[in-house]
């Protein structure tokens, strides 16, 4: 480790020590433009109408819906999840209409405020507040379901990239959405991805045009801010051939009582040489401790590796949510293509995760790594469970898979449910996996050296994740050791 | 600086120490030597407030104030540093990260500002160089992989940066060959041998007196001192062993 990057730890763990409790547990008071409540055909037609979209995306939307209503919810992951009505809930809701906007500058200061309170890393905020010469992020700004202004549109279109909100790009590049849209998760793929086809309220959608690297990384801030509000992003990333792009999603949310329903879709497509980076912190209201209230997070995250050599690379910090089922994955078609997985997620309190990834090799000599660190604490249940599975003609595949899952207390429960599935016998496939506890001895050391016992644990929590949080951009790395110790607190006593 | 009066310590339900009574002025080294089991180790950990280790009557004092009240953590930024017998290993986290946290948090504790990296980075050269331990060392993961001698080292590397007011040192002198016992015992003395710091030295042999000399030498058997003498008394002990001296 460079001393620079120490360092960078530092400022981390500084920041981190100001923040007590959850820190984003707050909601602003931007006017909201409700959908009707519940859900029927009316709902998706008034989604539809309010973005002016043309007929195939509304025909699209209505053909889901009404699959959607012949489907039921999965049950197999190891949650524990009250049965959701989905007619007590809206189903769109967006900032009171405003002009669209040219710069940041013009975004409403009460949005900026909220970013502020977020803690939008330094860099960005330069950005944000156009300081000459910064580390230059573009951000597309989610908030709730509407993007409300998307920067550096102007530099990235000189590049060629289209950084769009999904409804604008359906309306401007529809044969490129069209080509792509539930292509790499169907339609019908499961209950979640099938609602999220049906109602998705907005998202992202990125272009990287052949043997383009994408001049900065692309950043988009999601955020529930609407109380009753499901929210259904969507993103498709698109790298053409020999292009190269890196992601950042980072989330919050407000402090609410109710649960929160999200069902986002990601869909990425890398086509020959072309490599997508893509980076998650994920940190919505997890609940109280006593369990009560926090986001619900069915997320379908998938990536085509079609083309040669291609590469995807998914790293995500889970901290929040009630309930997080998320299973960002590869299908990689490509022959030597490249799948990635590296995850931290953490519960506490009583918190539940079944998260982990697919990895399907269908092409000749393609890779995958997965290395996913559970943290499980208070009364919560952190679940790994990941598929391999390597396709008849697939010859030469390889494979390494690491699970560590780390537990704090004696009421946590860590579980690892890895699928493996060869059926071409060169495949070289490894599994690891260990299960510990922080040790009596490594606290006392620690606190003997001076740090409290929560400075204590976030350190070691920490450590355990380094090999995870080192594959994050910057920025991410100091906001995500940030939360692994905010989310930890109250953890030991 | 240290005053332990009539200390009376169990470890879960046994009782451990049994009446000890000691007091150390600043600029002076004291050693504890004892046989295996006389609690030699448990008044290390009592005193710097490990869980588990339960004091049931006396008192400590560490500069006036009562130092049983405080959390370890609170005992380390008051500037008592305890040197472990068995370091422990803290995987993916690395030595200059793990001291700067904890030096930066015992600053804190007092109301200091924090050091920057560059300070930080002057001071932990300086110290690993003097102790012969190169860079690369503190930034590998806090003990993972050291042998028993590196880690001892590094003990004393910490205690360099760290530049407590008082030393308790268990055992620091096992698993040493004789050079590293030289690094270290000059280690002890460049960092703790001044007029306002104090040692607590833990040990079974009189090897490492030979480079720290002691002020006091003190016997602990069965949870108690059953005798003091100046640096004369660990030659004795060296020679007739315990069981002849508690005859």
């Amino acid at each position: 480790m460079s001393d620079e990057l120490d360092m960078r730890d530092k400022a981390a763990w500084d920041a981190a020590e100001k923040v007590a409790d959850y820190a984003h547990g707050w909601s602003s008071d931007i006017e909201t433009d409700f959908a009707p409540k519940g859900l029927t055909e009316d709902t998706v037609r008034f989604i539809s109408a309010k973005k002016n979209e043309p007929e195939w995306m509304l025909e699209w939307r209505l053909k889901a819906f009404a699959l959607w209503k012949t489907m039921t919810p999965p049950d197999w992951a190891k949650l524990n999840v009250p049965p959701i009505d989905y007619q007590d809930a809206y189903y769109y809701a967006e900032p009171k209409a405003k002009p669209k906007l040219g710069s940041l500058d013009e975004v409403d200061p009460e949005i900026l405020r909220i970013y502020e309170k977020l803690g939008i890393p330094i860099a960005e905020q330069e950005v944000l507040a156009g300081v000459e010469g910064a580390r230059r992020v573009a951000v597309d700004a989610v908030f709730d379901s509407v993007s409300v202004a998307t920067t550096f549109r102007a530099e990235l279109e000189r590049a060629g990239v289209i950084f769009r909100s999904i409804s604008e790009a359906i309306k401007e590049y529809p044969e490129l959405v069209k080509k792509w849209l539930g292509k790499i998760v169907p339609m019908h793929d499961n209950y979640f991805a099938t609602l999220n086809c049906a109602v998705f309220s907005d998202g992202t959608f990125v272009y990287i045009p052949e043997g383009v690297r994408c001049p900065m990384e692309l950043s988009t801030y999601f955020r529930i801010n609407a109380e009753n509000t499901g929210q259904f992003e969507r993103t498709l990333i698109v790298a053409d051939k020999g292009s190269y792009v890196s992601y950042l999603e980072g989330c919050t949310a407000p402090m609410r009582d109710e649960n929160q329903l999200h069902a986002a879709v990601v869909e990425l497509v890398a086509l020959d040489d072309a490599e997508i980076k893509y980076s998650t912190v994920q940190n919505w209201y997890p609940g109280d401790a006593e369990g009560k209230g926090g986001i619900y997070n069915f997320v379908t995250k998938r990536a085509l590796c079609q083309g040669r050599n291609s590469k995807v690379s998914w790293t995500q910090v889970e901290t929040g949510s009630a309930v997080t089922w998320k299973y960002p994955s590869c299908v990689l078609n490509g022959e030597n293509s490249v799948g990635e997985f590296y995850s931290v997620a953490v519960t506490n309190n009583y918190q539940q995760a079944d998260t982990g990834t697919k990895m399907i090799h269908n092409g000749k000599g393609s890779r995958s790594t997965i290395v996913s660190k559970g943290i499980s604490a208070g009364h919560s249940n952190n679940t790994y469970r990941g598929l391999v599975r390597v396709a008849p003609n697939a010859e030469g595949v390889r494979n390494f898979t690491q699970c560590d899952s780390l537990l704090l207390g004696s009421l946590s429960g860590a579980h690892t449910v890895p699928y493996i599935e060869v059926r071409n016998p060169s495949a070289q496939i490894e599994h690891e996996a260990t299960t510990s506890k922080i040790s009596d001895d490594q606290m006392f050391y620690a606190m003997a050296r001076g740090l409290n016992a929560e400075e204590a644990v976030a350190l070691i929590v920490n450590g355990f994740a380094k090999e995870v949080l080192q594959q994050l951009p910057m920025e991410f790395a100091v906001e995500a050791q940030k939360l692994l110790g905010i989310s930890l607190e109250g953890s030991v006593g | 600086m240290l005053q332990i009066t009539n200390l009376h310590a169990n470890v879960g339900e046994k009782p451990i120490l049994k009446g000890l009574t000691l007091s150390l002025k600043a600029g002076e080294i004291h050693a504890i030597m004892g046989p295996n089991g006389a609690g030699k180790s448990t008044l290390g950990y009592v005193l710097s407030g490990r869980p588990g280790y339960d004091v049931t009557e006396g008192s400590v004092t560490f500069n006036g104030h009562d130092l049983l009240a405080l959390e370890p953590h609170e005992r380390a930024a008051a500037g008592l540093f305890l040197g472990f017998q068995y370091p422990v290993e803290i995987p993916g986290v690395s030595n200059v990260q793990f001291l700067r946290e904890a030096l930066n948090a015992q600053r804190k504790n007092r109301g200091e500002a924090p050091l920057s990296g560059a300070e930080f980075l002057k001071v932990a050269r300086e110290q690993a160089g003097a102790l012969g331990m190169d860079m690369d060392m503190l930034k590998r993961p806090v003990n993972v992989g050291f042998s028993g001698g590196e880690k001892k080292r590094n003990e004393m590397v910490q205690m360099g940066i760290i530049n407590p007011a008082l030393a308790i040192l268990d055992e620091t002198d096992s698993g040493l060959d004789i050079d590293a016992l030289r690094t270290v015992g000059d280690g002890i003395n460049r960092i703790m041998r001044r007029p306002d710091k104090a040692v607590l030295l833990i040990t079974h042999y009189q090897r490492l007196l030979d480079y720290v000399k002691p002020d006091f030498v003190h016997v602990l058997a069965d949870g108690r001192i059953t005798r003091t003498g100046g640096a004369e008394l660990a030659l004795e002990l060296e020679r007739d062993g315990y069981k002849e001296l508690a005859a």
